[in-house]
């Protein structure tokens, strides 16, 4: 095991597509590390680095106390899961999971008490002679993983791990990983654009778009202190509602912010335009007498989630963008009408077409400069 | 023969369908099945006359009914030609060939397929364009580089110049393209080697391919006339074909005799083609070239 190291690292591919940019990570020996964001942000790119399947552009990449730029995959010794988890079709299970070990000339009665311990681990022991195309996707999975730690590498790559399973292993999975990883300690990178697996199962995300770094720090962190607009809008499931807003001077009172009908006081922001961020969980059903910031909501539609319901409508103002929505909206929005979601309690739920007043503590709105997209404090 | 294959190979995939498809007409045949006979006269008529007496194969109108079968015009044959040598030599450098174009072709065609280098792109076109040079341009320079070797008249000349070829190796590597990288980006994290990868990874998935490559480099190399009659002249280190000519030769007039030498060299090729059909058939639709 062993720490993990980028410094400064460009990637250019031919053709001039840049898909790193002066990334810098430092991965303590032990962590669980997870660089999340949405397609073609870089992610797999930094992987592949790491793995020495790329070659950097420029900057350094260090595993353990080598500097491993120019050292081949095979002697990284680092192991690698796969999107499609890449097992060798023609070898069955047993010979999949001992293949690395017998390529690096390990004793043949080692291969095996190592490929049987793993096998145990995994819940893997009936199905060694079978081949990869009698298993099911999430035997695969564990084929892919045990291949991967059989070897006891290093450092622990992943790839989308989890995302060609259906809903319900992929939820089983991501504990099984999280368990494994506690009981093993191994230095793991995972990339994902799935947020809630990032979140569950990080010690520490990297947000990345555009082959940058966005922010780097603990899932809560990275969820309550978003560091700009694009980090905002990616991390936290529904994503956060974003309005157009502008701070302006009111004397002894601080300043005052207002975004469509939302006015509330924050002191020490510079005047200017702002975007006001509210997470659909700190949007609340308003009593009539309720002090305090408030938006009358008209509803649209309403998705019920059991204990809870997603209600998306519209409010007074104007809609801003993170630039990590993934798809644009299929009905263009009036200019005039802000998209807001908000999650109630299912009891007493509005249907279409209701108006409802909510309200937002002032403490839970978070304030993003509209030039930068940089966090206001 | 090529009608004969596509009958063959139209026939529906599924169980049920060719069950019913077996009894059922269908217009196509007015057209395969004259074609079909016309294929297969010359072939019927060379086994017949092969069992005939020489009065018999002179008579006119041809006598497709022998009024007696005479086997004894194959060990004549075997009595009066070192038969058996010829097919040794061939069996020798056929064998050869096949293997050495498996080999090479496969490290060619995988690094064409999978390393970057400097200028990969234009050294494959170049490889390519060779395949538009007849051989006879190619022969004389061929033969004097064989000849400065000092293999003329031996085996290794047949076998050393055709142990690749461009066609093999554009043929795997349009294959070895079609393979998920990740199967051999994940070989190589484990620790194997770039020929590790070839020969563990790569080549075992390779099946078909391979054996459509050795299949038609079989064919080529046992028919091949035209470079054995330039590079070997002793008797003793003869292929089966240029033999067959040799034997044509001395005996011109003993047609029986011919046709039972002829059957005997056709047999091999014409039983690995009825095992090996549909690599056959796959090599010359992948790569658009004729049979």
């Amino acid at each position: 095991m062993a720490r993990v190291a980028l410094h400064n690292v460009t990637k250019v591919f031919h053709g001039g597509t840049c898909a790193l940019d002066d990334l810098s990570l430092e991965i303590p020996d032990g962590e669980f590390l997870i660089l999340v964001g949405p397609s073609g942000c870089g992610k797999t790119t930094a992987l592949r680095l790491i793995a020495g399947l790329e070659k950097a552009s420029s900057g350094t990449i260090t595993i353990g106390d080598t500097t491993v730029n120019g050292v081949s995959p095979r002697d990284r010794d680092i192991a690698m899961v796969f999107q499609n988890y890449a097992l060798y079709p023609h070898m069955t299970v047993y010979r999949n999971l001992g293949f690395g070990l017998r390529e690096r000339r390990t004793p043949r009665r080692e291969v095996d008490r190592r490929v049987r311990e793993i096998s145990t681990v995994l819940g893997l022991d009936d199905l060694l002679k079978r081949r990869p195309a009698q298993l099911s996707g999430g035997q695969r999975q564990r084929v892919a993983m045990g291949r991967a730690l059989v070897r006891e590498p290093k450092a622990f790559l992943l790839d989308e791990p989890l995302s060609n399973l259906d809903a319900k292993l992929r939820v089983q999975m991501r504990a099984e990983l999280k368990r494994l990883h506690a009981k093993l300690g191994i230095t793991t990178i995972y990339v994902t654009h799935d947020q809630i697996e990032a979140m569950t199962l990080a010690d520490r995300i990297v947000v990345m778009s555009a082959g940058k770094a966005l922010q780097i720090g603990t899932p809560q962190e990275v969820f309550s202190r978003p560091a700009n607009l694009f980090v905002a809008g990616f991390i936290g499931s529904p994503a956060m509602n974003l309005l157009r807003g502008r701070a302006s001077a009111r004397g002894s009172a601080g300043t005052e912010i207002t975004a469509g009908e939302l006015r509330f006081a924050r002191p020490g922001v510079p005047d200017g335009e702002v975007v006001v961020g509210i997470r659909p969980e700190s949007l609340a059903p308003a009593p009539a007498d309720a002090a305090g910031p408030a938006l009358d909501l008209e509803v649209d539609l309403v998705e019920p989630l059991g204990e809870q319901a997603l209600v998306h409508g519209t409010v007074a103002g104007t809609a801003a963008h993170s630039g990590a929505e993934e798809e644009q909206a299929i009905l263009t929005e009036a200019a005039s009408r802000a998209p807001v979601t908000a999650v109630f309690p299912a009891e007493g739920l509005p249907g279409p077409g209701d108006r409802v007043r909510i309200r937002v503590a002032p403490e839970r709105i978070y304030l993003f400069s509209a030039a930068t997209g940089e966090s206001i404090w | 023969m090529t009608t004969q294959i596509l009958t063959q190979t139209e026939r529906p995939a599924r169980e049920e369908e060719r069950e019913a498809s077996r009894f059922l007409f269908s217009p196509w045949h007015l057209v395969l099945i004259p074609i079909a006979v016309v294929m297969l006269i010359p072939m019927v008529w060379m086994l017949v006359t092969s069992l005939e007496t020489l009065n018999e194969t002179r008579h006119y109108p041809p006598v497709l009914l022998p009024h007696t079968l005479v086997p004894g015009n194959y060990t004549q044959v075997l009595r009066q030609a070192p038969f058996a040598r010829w097919f040794v030599n061939t069996m020798i450098v056929t064998v050869a060939t096949v293997a050495g174009n498996l080999l090479f072709c496969s490290l060619a065609g995988y690094a064409f397929a999978r390393i970057k280098f400097f200028g990969r792109e234009v050294v494959f076109v170049l490889l390519l364009a060779t395949l538009m040079i007849p051989f006879q341009v190619v022969m004389i320079p061929t033969f004097i580089i064989v000849k400065d070797l000092g293999l003329i008249n031996s085996l290794n000349a047949l076998i050393v110049p055709n142990l690749a070829n461009a066609f093999g190796v554009f043929l795997l590597r349009q294959f070895f393209r079609t393979l998920p990288v990740e199967l051999e980006e994940a070989a190589r994290i484990d620790g194997a080697s770039r020929l590790s990868v070839l020969f563990k990874i790569v080549l075992p998935l390779s099946g078909p391919v391979l054996a459509t490559l050795a299949v038609i480099t079989f064919l080529w190399t046992w028919n091949d006339f035209l470079w054995p009659l330039i590079t070997i002249y002793t008797p003793n280190n003869m292929t089966l074909q240029l033999g067959l000519t040799e034997f044509q030769g001395t005996h011109q007039d003993a047609t029986n005799l011919l046709m039972a030498a002829n059957v005997m060299s056709l047999l091999p090729v014409l039983l690995l083609f009825f095992l090996a059909q549909k690599y056959f058939i796959r090599g010359i639709a992948t790569s658009g070239l004729k049979g």
